[in-house]
């Protein structure tokens, strides 16, 4: 019988370093082992935001190489905090933000609730509603032009026939007053079966011996709702409402390819905007600025909602 | 097959050393459109005399700027060989992404004097009207019209527009003819088919609403600066004629376009036209060749026409088009050289006008019989010869957003008022002078 791989790797380690590792101690070894991965983030998380914080506090501007880089202080976060434009650009957001999410929860609460019912064809169903989530953002931009194109799309067709209104008598991502509604009404498209599947995962992991002594106790079906399921998928539903809620704050290729923020400046979400700060104007000091605005924004509010959540598991 | 191969790359190895160069592979940027690839068809004859091998990053319009700046602006070793736009020669010349071209030219005999002199201005110096050359004009484009000639044509509806308007239905003279005429073909039944008046650029997220409402604003007296006073704005961007000029784009915008076109730029123009969904189109001349030889609106089915004049009878057109140049940051230049060498020929110019490259040498365009050689051969230099052109600034990207955002919010979105847009304008573009330290 040959040697188990233990051995084989303790005979075949050479003596010297067999006798520097044995010198070593847990707590040693098991920082040799996360070092790399420490490394990692540092690099690729920590040293960018630290960069990023220290070109905020400048007037850089990265298509100026060899322009003086000047020292202003906090000028660039006065100048944003001050910019109509830009809170212009955070009620846009808010207004998608609030709405895709209250959409994608209802829907996709009721969505699992229907897909937790047993019945023919129930995979088939879940497939076929988890679909959209699968394709691109950039690609569901794109597509979903052509579906509100008001002489050949399939949108303004389908509300002129329930409405009799004519097919292109209005424009859904040209119109002010409708291109806020086109955005959310795509993303709620697409990620509304994202919300579905977290909430059946939870309405999945609620015992069925639970229901059972409801049952027993002759609780209504709407009882049982309120006081078994509802409370018991809460914290399912309150991370999925985490997921997308961080997700469309710095939503950015779908709504590009729908409406390039506009008409006007109707659906520039801040990380639109952003992009037009640091890769069209070039102003990489005050884009360093507003991008550290926006993350110590969604960080607050994360972590914020992250209290609540733990809160509602704890219950 | 070995022997073959052999001889092959004896017989290659025999051209380089004969023509005393390493052959080089030489990498070629520009946007993704029908003109490339006629800079491909050309480029052949270079490679098989140079025995250089010429790659090609074509991006589409829409997000050129954005990969292209990137590229320059990180030193990046991508192109030896750039067919940049031509707002982009301030920054490039003035942060030494591109390089000089004044000696390459004396030690080559290509003359600056031998180009149409607004491609010389906006393509290929910096600072404007000074002879410092970063860039050889390669291709000459400018904002122009096309229109319907076969609707024109149809005498009920001449009768129709002579009775309505009191003078003859054909390509206008001046933008009020325009509208007059698109709103004439708006919501119109044309062969059984709804049609629209006129294709105008409404784009918000590169250039396109600017290149549009620009191409208006000149001919109604928008100027960009004080002539005696550099970047002194005030009563030259928002002057009384500008105003009405972007009132005019609006109301344009408004009275005779295709419903859902609030965001459209060259790409959707060219599909609105092709379909037979407009009488009128605007769009850069570049396009043309394409509708020249189109099934549904070629022929004798499509005219041409430049940009009409304004209310005092000022007539000019947004110019478009790009110069080559030699990237600073390429390990290649002498071979870079060499192929802006190769294409500045006479004989290779008057090859890129056949193959649909507009080219900007005078012995090409002024050849006698050049305005007959194209059904909107005329129509393109009457274009060429009324040019201005966006600022050239090594700010211009946010000199360029800063109008986007204002015209589109105006002129799409119905926010505010034309003076409010231009004001509004006037203090971005200062602001921007001013970070510049320029003001």
């Amino acid at each position: 019988m040959s040697e188990p791989l233990s051995q084989r790797a303790a005979t075949a380690t050479p003596p010297v370093l067999a006798h520097r590792i044995r010198g070593l101690s847990d707590r040693a070894i098991a920082w040799i082992f996360v070092a790399p991965t420490i490394a990692l983030l540092l690099a690729v998380n920590i040293f960018p935001l630290i960069w990023t914080i220290r070109l905020s506090l400048t007037n850089y501007r990265s298509n100026r190489p060899n322009a003086p880089v000047k020292w202003v202080g906090l000028e660039n976060y006065q100048k944003i905090l001050h910019d109509p434009d830009i809170w212009n650009t955070f009620q846009v957001t808010a207004h998608f933000l609030i709405w895709t999410l209250v959409l994608q929860v209802l829907l996709g609460f009721g969505l699992a609730y229907l897909i937790n019912k047993k019945f023919r064809g129930n995979d088939l169903w879940t497939t076929i509603i988890v679909l959209p989530m699968m394709l691109s953002p950039a690609v569901v931009g794109n597509f979903w032009t052509f579906l509100y194109q008001p002489q050949i799309g399939l949108f303004n067709y389908v509300i002129a026939f329930f409405t009799g209104a004519d097919p292109s008598s209005f424009s859904m991502i040209g119109d002010v007053g409708l291109a806020p509604w086109a955005i959310v009404i795509v993303d709620t498209w697409m990620w509304t079966p994202f919300v579905m599947l977290i909430c059946l995962a939870g309405l999945r992991s609620i015992p069925p011996s639970i229901y059972e002594a409801a049952e027993c106790d002759r609780a209504s079906k709407w009882r049982q709702f309120w006081t078994i399921t509802l409370p018991m998928v809460l914290p399912f539903l309150m991370l999925a409402v985490l997921f997308r809620g961080i997700e469309n704050f710095k939503m950015f290729d779908l709504v590009v390819q729908l409406t390039g923020g506009g008409p006007g400046s109707t659906t520039e979400l801040t990380s639109i905007n952003l992009k037009r700060e640091a890769f069209e104007k070039w102003r990489t000091g005050y884009a360093s600025a507003y991008a550290v605005i926006l993350f110590v924004t969604v960080f607050g509010l994360a972590s914020i909602y992250v209290k609540a959540l733990n809160k509602v598991k704890d219950r | 097959m070995k022997s073959k191969l052999l001889f092959s790359a004896a017989a290659a190895a025999f051209v380089a050393g004969a023509t005393g160069a390493k052959a080089e592979d030489l990498t070629l940027c520009w946007a993704a459109w029908d003109p490339a690839n006629a800079l491909i068809e050309l480029s052949k004859e270079y490679e098989a005399q140079s025995g250089n091998t010429m790659h090609y990053e074509f991006v589409p319009w829409t997000s050129f700027a954005d990969r292209m700046l990137n590229e320059l602006n990180s030193g990046g070793h991508l192109c030896d060989l750039m067919i940049g736009d031509s707002q982009w020669i301030g920054g490039a010349a003035e942060n030494g992404q591109y390089i000089k071209l004044n000696d390459f030219f004396d030690a080559n005999g290509i003359k600056m004097d031998d180009f149409i002199p607004a491609t010389v201005v906006g393509y290929a110096e910096w600072p404007k009207n000074t002879p410092n050359y970063y860039a050889l004009p390669a291709f000459a484009d400018v904002v122009g019209w096309t229109y319907r000639k076969d609707w024109f044509a149809r005498p009920e509806l001449q009768a129709e527009f002579k009775a309505k308007y009191g003078y003859d239905l054909a390509p206008p003279a001046t933008f009020a003819q325009l509208k007059d005429i698109a709103e004439f073909f708006q919501g119109r039944e044309i062969d059984g088919k709804k049609v629209y008046g006129a294709y105008i650029y409404t784009e918000r997220g590169s250039e396109g609403i600017t290149m549009g409402a620009m191409d208006v604003l000149y001919s109604y007296g928008f100027k960009y600066q004080n002539p005696d006073k550099p970047y002194d704005m005030e009563g030259f961007v928002n002057s009384p004629g500008a105003i009405a000029g972007l009132e005019y784009y609006k109301a344009l915008y408004d009275c005779c376009t295709a419903p859902g076109m609030s965001n459209a730029y060259m790409g959707e123009g060219v599909d609105a036209f092709k379909s037979g969904q407009v009488a009128m189109q605007m769009n850069f001349t570049f396009t043309w060749p394409g509708f020249n030889t189109d099934p549904n609106v070629g022929g004798d089915k499509t005219g041409y026409f430049p940009n009409p004049a304004g209310p005092d009878g000022e007539q000019f057109a947004q110019l478009g088009g790009q110069g080559i140049s030699v990237v600073a940051a390429s390990s290649k230049q002498a071979a870079a050289l060499d192929y802006i060498k190769w294409f500045a020929q006479p004989s290779v110019q008057a090859k890129w006008w056949q193959l649909g490259g507009y080219s900007a040498l005078k012995s090409v365009v002024d050849a006698p019989d050049f305005a007959t050689s194209q059904p909107y051969a005329q129509a393109f230099l009457d274009s060429m010869a009324i040019v201005k052109d966006f600022w050239a600034e090594p700010s211009y990207a946010a000199l360029l957003q800063a109008s986007q955002k204002r015209f589109h919010d105006y002129v799409v979105a119905g926010q505010g008022t034309a003076k409010e847009a231009l004001d509004g304008l006037v203090a971005d573009w200062t602001e921007v002078f001013k970070e510049d330290g320029k003001l």
